[in-house]
C-alpha cells in the first residue's frame, strides 16, 4: 500500500565522493566503454582486471558493497537461467564431467557458463555504479548534451531529455494519485491483494481507468502551462545549468581507457577460453 | 466563441472593456461559465479574440510574431499546483521560462536566485516539487513567472485547491509583488474575501461585465449581487447586519481588520 515509501527514484545514493562530483557525461561514457570492453574481453584474467578496477571505483564512490550486491538481485534469475542453459545445452564434445541420460555437462561448457555469468555481473555492476553516483536529473542533462551533436541526424535530444524530466517530475505525483484511487476503491469494498491472479488483475481495471484519465487531464493542463511559459520546442532554448568537463573528468576517462586496454591484453590473447 | 461554426454559436465574451494598470489589482468574479477563465486566457494569447482586440503593453495579442513577447509580459498561474511545474527540481523549474526565452545561463542563474528570494523559497531550491506543500508549489510557479520579468500576473483560481494557509501564502506573495514591484495583478477567484483585497472588482455574467468598481461599492449592491448569485464576503454581511441592528458602522466594511477597527472605539464606550 505504501507505494511512495517503497519506491526509490532510480538508485541514486546521495553521498559526497570524487566519483559523484564527476561530470555526468564522463560517467555515461565510462559506463558505455566498460560495457563495450566487457563484451570484447575474452579471458578470465581480463575480467579480473576489470573487477579490480570496478572495486576501486566503488570504493572511490563511497558506495557500500552491500548496495552493489543488492543491485544485482533483479538480474539474478536471468543470470542463473543463462548460465544453466549454457552448462546444460552448450556445444557438444569436450571433456564430460557429468552425464545423466541425454544431459552431458562438459568442462568446457562449465567454464563458458562461468565466463558468461561473470561477464553479465560486471556489465550490471558497471551500469549500476553509474546510476548510484549520478542523480536522475544529472543523467538527463548528460544524455541531452551527449546526444546534441546527433540532432542533425534526427536524434531528438531535447525531446528525449524533456520526456525524462517530466517523467521524473510526475512519477511521484501519479503514484500519490494511484494510492488515493486505491484507497477510494477499497473504501467501497474493492480488494486488490487477495484472490486468484485473474481476479487481482481484474481488480486493477477500476484503478487504471481513472489513473489514465487523470494522467491525460494532467498532460493537457501541463501543455497549456508550458505554452504560457513560452515553451516552443528545443530551438533557441538555453539551459541554466552548464556542464563542465574538468581535469578530474579527463583523468577518469583516461583511467577507464587504460583499465580496459590492460584487461583486453595483447591482441594474441584475444580468444575465448 | 462557443460552438463556433454551428447555428447556435455563442460568443464567450461580449463588450468586455477593461484596462489594468501597473501596480493595480483587479479581481474578476462570476459564476461558472461566466467567461472568467476565457478572459484570462485572452490576456496572454492562449486564446485570441474573434472580434475586438486585446493589447498587452501596446502589443496586439493577434500579432502572431509577438505571441512570445505577450506571454513573457503576462505570467499566468493556474489552478492545480501539480500540473504546472515541469522540472524535477525547484530551481530548474523556475529556470524553465527563462530557458525558453533563450537567455544566457549566467543571466538565468541571477534571475532564478532573485525570483526565489522574492517568493521566499531560497531554502527549498534543491527540493523536488512533489515534497512541497500546495502553497509552496504555487509560489514556485509564481517565481518561474517572475524570472521572466513580466508586467502582469494572472492568477486563474490559483488558490482554489489550497488549504487556508496556502491560500494566505499565495495571496500575500501576489499582493506584495503587485504593491512593491509594480506588477499588474489580475485575480480570477471564487473567494470573495480575496476579491475584497483588490483595488477593483469586475463581476462577469454570461460573458458581459455585470458590475464593476471598488470592492466596497460592488459588494454593497445587494440586489444585483443576489440576482447574479454572488455572496459578498461574510464579514461584509456581518457588518451590514450589525449596522441594521443599530450599531453606527460606516458602510463598505469588507475585511476582519476593517471591522475590528470600526468596532474598537465602540467597545470603549459603555
Amino acid at each position: 500500500m505504501e507505494l511512495l515509501r517503497s519506491f526509490a527514484f532510480g538508485q541514486y545514493v546521495p553521498v559526497e565522493s570524487p566519483v559523484h562530483r564527476l561530470d555526468p557525461r564522463t560517467k555515461i561514457l565510462a559506463a558505455l566503454a566498460l560495457v563495450a570492453g566487457t563484451f570484447a574481453i575474452g579471458t578470465f584474467a581480463g575480467l579480473a582486471v576489470l573487477t579490480v578496477f570496478l572495486a576501486a571505483a566503488i570504493a572511490a564512490g563511497r558506495i557500500a558493497p552491500g548496495y552493489v550486491v543488492r543491485g544485482l538481485r533483479p538480474v539474478f534469475w536471468l543470470l542463473a537461467i543463462a548460465v544453466a542453459l549454457q552448462v546444460l545445452f552448450g556445444e557438444g564434445g569436450g571433456h564430460p564431467v557429468f552425464r545423466r541420460g541425454p544431459l552431458v555437462v562438459t568442462r568446457e561448457n562449465l567454464l563458458l557458463g562461468a565466463f558468461y555469468g561473470y561477464r553479465v555481473v560486471l556489465l550490471v555492476v558497471a551500469t549500476t555504479l553509474m546510476m548510484f553516483t549520478t542523480s536522475p536529473v544529472e543523467l538527463t542533462d548528460g544524455m541531452e548534451r551527449l546526444l546534441r551533436p546527433f540532432r542533425r541526424a534526427g536524434v531528438p535530444a531535447h525531446e528525449l531529455a524533456l520526456m525524462m524530466t517530466i517523467a521524473l517530475r510526475f512519477i511521484p505525483t501519479l503514484l500519490e494519485e494511484t494510492e488515493k484511487i486505491m484507497k477510494a476503491q477499497m473504501a467501497r469494498g474493492a480488494e486488490f491483494s487477495q484472490g486468484s491472479l485473474v481476479r487481482r488483475a481484474r481488480a486493477l481495471v477500476p484503478l487504471l481507468v481513472p489513473l489514465f484519465v487523470g494522467a491525460f487531464r494532467r498532460a493537457d493542463a501541463l501543455a497549456l502551462a508550458m505554452e504560457a511559459r513560452c515553451y516552443r520546442g528545443g530551438e533557441h532554448r538555453t539551459r541554466m545549468r552548464q556542464l563542465e568537463m574538468r581535469r578530474a573528468d579527463y583523468v577518469a576517462l583516461a583511467v577507464v581507457a587504460v583499465a580496459i586496454a590492460v584487461a583486453l591484453g595483447p591482441p594474441a590473447a584475444w580468444h575465448a577460453p | 466563441m462557443y460552438r463556433a461554426g454551428t447555428p447556435d454559436a455563442v460568443p464567450a465574451l461580449r463588450g468586455v472593456d477593461l484596462d489594468v494598470s501597473p501596480g493595480e489589482c483587479v479581481a474578476l468574479i462570476g459564476g461558472n461559465g461566466s467567461g472568467k477563465s476565457t478572459l484570462a486566457k485572452h490576456l496572454n494569447a492562449l486564446l485570441t479574440p474573434t472580434s475586438g482586440a486585446v493589447r498587452v503593453d501596446g502589443i496586439d495579442t493577434r500579432d502572431a510574431d509577438r505571441v512570445w513577447d505577450v506571454r513573457q509580459r503576462v505570467g499566468m498561474i493556474f489552478e492545480n499546483p501539480d500540473d504546472q511545474l515541469v522540472a524535477a527540481i525547484v530551481e530548474e523549474d523556475v529556470a524553465f521560462g527563462c530557458e525558453n526565452l533563450g537567455l544566457p545561463p549566467a543571466e538565468i542563474r541571477a534571475r532564478v536566485d532573485a525570483a526565489l528570494r522574492l517568493v521566499g523559497l531560497e531554502h527549498l531550491r534543491r527540493r523536488p516539487p512533489h515534497l512541497l506543500s500546495g502553497g509552496q508549489k504555487q509560489r514556485v510557479a509564481i517565481a518561474g513567472v517572475l524570472a521572466m520579468r513580466p508586467r502582469c500576473l494572472v492568477l486563474d483560481e490559483a488558490t482554489a485547491m489550497l488549504d487556508p494557509r496556502g491560500q494566505a501564502e499565495v495571496m500575500e506573495t501576489a499582493l506584495r509583488l503587485c504593491r512593491h514591484e509594480g506588477l499588474a495583478l489580475v485575480l480570477i477567484t471564487h473567494a470573495m474575501e480575496e476579491a475584497a483585497l483588490a483595488d477593483r472588482v469586475v463581476v462577469l455574467a454570461d460573458g458581459r461585465v455585470a458590475l464593476a468598481g471598488p470592492p466596497a461599492e460592488v459588494f454593497s449592491r445587494a440586489e444585483p449581487l443576489a440576482r447574479l448569485r454572488i455572496e459578498p464576503p461574510p464579514i461584509a454581511r456581518l457588518a451590514r447586519l450589525l449596522a441594521a441592528s443599530g450599531l453606527p458602522l460606516p458602510p463598505g466594511i469588507l475585511t476582519v481588520e476593517q471591522l475590528v477597527e470600526a468596532l474598537s472605539p465602540l467597545g470603549a464606550a459603555p
